[in-house]
């Protein structure tokens, strides 16, 4: 084991997204997020980092540890060089997809998470950054 | 790391029982969603419980895949009860924007089994 209070990996492919949900649960539970907060985080880690392997082919995801005043959390950032997002208030709109989803990813990841910062520029990718507080 | 077959199916009285593992991969799940329909048309199904008691998340992709292997299935003349679902992947779903309101759901596969006609204490 590196550093167990955050973590960097690659996303390239389903497994890696699989990798991405055990390794943001570890930091969950030692952040103190309830069940359903981890679950939440979870869920909302793997839409995003499935829309790293899906709309640009791989990317980076980093979570770490967050304490701030007093209470724990954590925050998880996922980054790609991918083409972006042209129009992000339809992209976060529920039932839009490009994809082979339900287009729920980008909007659900929002409603799972406490913090939901989006940046992208079309043709220069994408980095969107969660947290969620115990 | 390489883990186990997160999926088992085994048939009880003309009904199938599948089991899911932990951690799901989209390879997976859309691999389930193929071997499930040949089961049921193998064995002429009635009937298939889906078991998530051990499932901790399930996303919009998984969500899809339950609600099209239950289409699926109905098309191959069985019918679905998606069975134990945890709490909070309930809370999680429904937050989510995914209610899968097409499927028929159960607390636990014996409930699941009972809807069935199909008792597993006699």
């Amino acid at each position: 084991m590196v550093d167990p209070t955050s973590g960097s990996w690659p996303v390239t492919a389903d497994a890696d997204v699989v990798h991405v949900r055990r390794s943001v649960r570890a930091l969950a539970v030692d952040a103190g997020l309830g069940l359903v907060g981890q679950t939440k985080l979870v869920t909302a880690a793997s839409e995003l980092a499935r829309n790293i392997v899906e709309h640009a082919g791989g990317g980076r995801v980093r979570a770490r540890l967050l304490s701030q005043g007093g209470r724990r959390g954590v925050e998880v950032v996922f980054e790609d060089d991918g083409p972006g997002i042209d129009d992000v208030e339809l992209a976060l709109t529920d039932g839009h997809t490009s994809g082979r989803g339900l287009g729920l990813g980008l909007g659900g990841a929002r409603r799972l998470t406490d913090v939901f910062e989006l940046e992208t520029e079309p043709g220069a990718g994408t980095r969107v950054r969660v947290v969620r507080w115990a | 790391m390489i883990e186990s077959s997160p999926i088992s199916i085994v048939e009880i009285g003309g009904t199938l029982v599948a089991t899911v593992g932990g951690s799901l991969d989209d390879a997976a799940a859309l691999r389930f969603q193929s071997d499930l329909a040949e089961r049921v048309a193998g064995t002429q199904a009635g009937g298939v419980v889906i078991d998530l008691s051990a499932v901790e998340i399930v996303d919009s992709f998984i969500g899809r895949v339950l609600a099209d292997l239950s289409a699926v299935a109905r098309l191959l003349g069985a019918r679905v009860i998606v069975a134990g679902i945890q709490p909070a992947v309930a809370i999680t779903l429904v937050e989510l924007g995914l209610t899968l309101s097409g499927i028929e759901t159960a607390l636990d596969t014996e409930q699941g089994l009972a809807r069935l006609g199909i008792r597993i204490d006699g």
